[in-house]
């Protein structure tokens, strides 16, 4: 059953990265090269999955598996919700031997029932793992049969762990929008400047920096897909005008599917940056206007970038001469290499590498144009090499997740977190003064050269 | 007698159940030189990793097989193989420690049989590799289980059989899971000061205390060295803490005929006591500094107990972690008004409460409302917010305060110290008004113990 799916998800025309493959390169499907045993690290499908529902904030999320699953993921994510909170709740069947010898279809018809009379949900997200694809639960059907019978959405999401990578597993999250939720309810109101925007998760409330600019043009967020969503926008996201892909790779095959479906153009933006956000506040306006918006909104958006351009850079001068040609190693994935990139380049910073492992060939592009045809892209770099690196003092900084961040702090290296699970939202014009801020505390700490001196008997030694 | 149910819901909401191959992974983290490897698809490795990372907040050296449909029909030895392979390129382990996860247990494998064609096939293997194996399938208990099967597979695999020349004074400690890095390295330097030396498995305080090594190290940074796991069968003596290391202990007694004695936590005077005639009955001899620390902890309790006589207490924990917190608490004055475990144990029938729900976070919430504070990991600080009642952070994980992993619970220092903690939290959240007060109704009995609490203040 989930076979199919996963082949559906590696043909997608609108992935970079997928165009510029050969035809059996594509069939192999994508991160099947990383999964390499007793070498592999990052999440699995449904991880993936998780990543791109779970910020549906009214909805229920529950993981149909061993505890494994659920038990040791959740509440790991940092998502913001502005109201409900049900989304936090961590639901799972927690299956024991019996259930997996005997299948777990009960069990899993219980679990709906129960929710679904204790929470009321507006809709209930079913995650199949590996041992449940395994044995062959019929999800499908349980979802199926609970719609019906308990009149309320509940929505199977087939992204087993061992299906392949984190990346694999938003796509699917995406496919189970398409066939489940998106275009199931209608929106009470309908405007010409409707945007969805994909891929943005709310992380660390990265949402709510720029959504105070989208208010100021008059343009209104439908659906969130899906950082602080609620369900019934998701399911009336079909009535927008545009979709602006946030996280490149992720949701672009939905993007493309809306479009085929509901005639709904996309583009892929960034948030992070000053000049990418001001270039996807333009490319909005403009798509938006062709799609009948008010034409004056190209006028009211340049009139906006302009002052917060201006405010942004006012508040950035004073760092500028202190972290000017601060060193700088980014270690992170795909499309925020290339946007922070260009943030980083625009107070001064020199990027001494960038890794590129989950770049498409289009990131690398961008990359290049940045910085010139000698850009130091590096692929991955073992723990052992980057400690290394940083203990010869490579580099100032080393800008990471949080694999990678007892590699610099053991060498006793300045680090910030610039994924996932991260506390500080960086997006926007705010977003990159408080990036910057961090930076600047973080080098500026007074621990650097307090821990890095001797200790008294290896001084002694020396003296000796 | 103490009824153990099971909260009987279909789903776990919010669950406080780990999985027991964590719980095999981390056990295997405290020995040297070791690099623990999941039997599973890449997502059980990298959730194990996570979690424990923001635990410990050490990098957490955790390989997979990255099993997918097709392997994990035809059977993982293939992939278990090829990883062996690859960690030893790349990180070259002195010991792999194998956890099953439900994945490849589902299937069914005979891992020991696999393992015993590779090493015929990987000669070079042999003097530089260990390699162990712990069945630790998901739905076979929670975090402690697999802790527990892992430190039973490191004996029977590495300690060799038959007793040799016993070595007088040394004698060995397993701690279980409920045991923090600070507390294993409590537990030692009692021993130690006993005048006895320790075999401590696994030893999570060389390994994951917090330090900084000179250089980057790809497998664990510390731990039990695998030559003094070896001679731990020559000892005169097992001192097994918690149930969950019966198991192991018992093998110990099978193979070398250690004798063996099991204390189900060490938290508390009377624990700590009994834990400490075992040393004086095995030879050794009290130091004055101990004599001082007991006397201590007497004047901790008569100081402390006012805070904690009568407050009614919520405690969800690992089965072992549990009975430790609810007997001590219990054993302060205070009344356990819902306990509740992850998974079934024979500890659960000693807690000192009149049942022990078998269950999740949700059932801690529930039965806690009305309860002066709760006792429980970091999933349960959202549960302790709604319910307005502070949260003491113990167990796993605790990702939301610093320093866990070096907290002392155990012996009588860190009694001491667990007493200060709960009735500092009692005070601090601003609790004047006796327990007794608000849940008896009982105005006399309350007004006599206002008198009490405000003598102990003023004194």
């Amino acid at each position: 059953m989930y076979e199919q799916k996963v082949a559906k998800a590696f043909d997608e025309p609108g992935c970079a990265t997928n165009q510029a493959k050969s035809d059996k390169e594509r069939k192999r499907g994508c991160g099947a090269k990383s999964l390499t045993p007793g070498a592999a690290a990052g999440g699995c499908a449904f991880d993936g999955a998780k990543i791109a529902l779970q910020p549906i904030t009214d909805a229920a999320h529950l993981v149909h598996g061993p505890i494994a699953c659920e038990g040791n993921s959740w509440d790991s994510r940092n998502s913001g919700s502005s109201g409900p909170t049900l989304y936090r709740t961590g639901f799972t069947t927690d299956l024991g031997e019996l259930d997996i010898i005997h299948g777990g279809e009960k069990k899993l018809w219980r679990a709906i029932k129960e929710i679904i009379a204790r929470h009321r949900p507006p809709a209930v997200f079913v995650y199949v793992t590996c041992v449940t694809a395994l044995t062959g639960d019929d999800v499908e059907a349980v979802c199926k049969a609970a719609t019906e019978r308990l009149g309320t959405p509940v929505i199977p999401v087939t992204a087993p762990g061992f299906a392949g990578s984190k990346n694999l597993g938003n796509k699917l999250a995406g496919h189970a929008l398409m066939d489940h939720v998106i275009g199931t309810v209608e929106p009470e109101v309908s405007t010409p400047t409707d945007i969805n925007v994909l891929g943005e998760y709310n992380v660390a409330g990265e949402l709510w920096q720029v959504a105070p600019l989208f208010a100021k043009l008059g343009i209104r967020v439908l659906a969130p897909i899906t950082g602080d969503a609620r369900y019934h926008q998701v399911a009336s996201a079909h009535r927008a005008r545009v979709n602006m892909v946030v996280c490149s790779q992720a949701l672009v095959s939905l993007a493309r599917a809306m479009q085929e479906r509901w005639d709904i153009p996309y583009f892929e933006g960034s948030f992070y940056g000053i000049s990418d956000t001001s270039e996807s506040l333009r490319t909005l306006a403009r798509m938006l206007v062709a799609r009948g918006a008010a034409a004056d909104l190209m006028e009211r958006t340049e009139a906006l970038i302009a002052a917060e351009e201006a405010r942004a850079w006012a508040t950035l001068s004073p760092f500028r001469e202190r972290l000017a040609g601060k060193r700088v190693l980014l270690y992170t994935g795909g499309v925020k290499s290339w946007s922070v990139v260009s943030a980083l380049q625009e107070i001064g910073m020199v990027i001494v590498g960038t890794s590129v492992r989950k770049s498409t060939a289009e990131d690398k592009q961008r990359i290049k144009e940045l910085m010139g045809d000698d850009a130091p892209m590096v692929d991955q770099i073992p723990a052992k090499q980057m400690y290394a690196m940083l203990a010869r003092g490579d580099a100032d900084i080393l800008m990471s997740g949080g694999r990678t961040q007892f590699v610099a702090l053991k060498s006793k290296t300045p680090w910030l977190d610039i994924n996932q699970e991260r506390h500080h939202g960086y997006a926007g014009y705010d977003g990159m003064v408080a990036l910057v801020r961090m930076i600047d505390a973080e080098l500026s700490s007074p621990i650097w050269a307090d821990v890095r001196r001797p200790a008294p008997w290896d001084l002694a030694e020396t003296a000796a | 007698m103490t009824e153990v149910v099971s909260s009987g819901k279909a789903a776990a909401v919010n669950p406080l159940k780990q999985s027991p191959a964590l719980g095999g992974a981390m056990a295997f983290l405290g020995v040297e030189g070791s690099l623990p490897l999941l039997h599973g698809s890449q997502g059980c490795t990298a959730f194990a990793l996570v979690l424990m990372v923001r635990h410990f907040r050490e990098a957490i050296p955790l390989q997979t097989t990255a099993m997918n449909e097709l392997t994990t029909i035809l059977g993982g030895a293939d992939n278990v193989e090829q990883a062996i392979g690859n960690i030893r390129d790349r990180a070259n382990p002195r010991l792999i420690g194998i956890c099953s996860t439900a994945l490849t247990e589902t299937r069914g494998e005979d891992m020991q049989a696999d393992l015993r064609s590779m090493r015929e096939r990987h000669p070079e293997w042999a003097g530089a590799l260990d390699v162990v194996f712990a069945p630790t399938p998901d739905y076979g208990g929670s975090l402690e289980e697999g802790w527990g099967n892992a430190v039973r597979a490191m004996v029977e695999e590495l300690v060799p059989e038959g007793c040799g020349t016993r070595t007088l004074r040394q004698v060995n400690v397993l701690p279980g899971s409920h045991l923090t890095p600070a507390d294993v390295e409590e537990v030692a330097d009692l021993v130690a000061g006993f005048g006895l030396t320790p075999i401590v498995l696994p030893d999570l305080s060389g390994s994951l205390d917090g330090h900084v090594p000179e250089g980057h190290v790809s497998t664990s940074l510390g731990g039990t060295r695998l030559d003094a796991i070896a001679a731990m069968g020559r000892s005169v003596l097992t001192l097994a803490i918690g149930e969950q290391m019966r198991p192991a202990a018992d093998a110990l007694t099978r193979r070398c005929g250690v004798p063996v004695k099991v204390f189900d936590h060490l938290t508390g005077l009377a624990a700590t006591d009994a834990f400490v005639a075992a040393l004086i009955e095995a030879g050794g001899e009290p130091d004055a500094r101990v004599k001082r620390d007991r006397s201590r902890l007497v004047d901790a309790m008569l100081d402390g107990h006012f805070w904690l006589d009568g407050r009614r207490v919520g405690v969800a924990a690992e089965a072992d972690l549990l009975l430790a917190l609810t007997e001590f608490v219990a054993g302060m004055g205070a009344v356990v008004a819902v306990a509740v475990a992850p998974a079934s144990s024979p500890s659960l029938q000693r807690v000192p409460a009149p049942r022990v729900v078998v269950g999740d976070l949700d059932d801690l919430e529930q039965g806690a409302a009305g309860c002066d504070m709760m006792i429980a990991n970091s999933h349960a600080r959202e549960a302790a917010e709604r319910l307005g009642i502070p949260l003491y952070r113990a167990g796993f994980p605790v990702f939301d305060r610093l320093g866990t992993p070096q907290r002392v619970c155990v012996g009588y220092r860190g009694t001491r110290t667990l007493i200060f903690d709960l009735a500092n939290l009692i005070l601090g959240h601003g609790a004047h008004a006796s327990a007794a007060h608000e849940h008896t109704g009982d105005e006399a009995a309350a007004r006599e113990k206002d008198d009490r609490h405000a003598q102990a203040q003023a004194g």
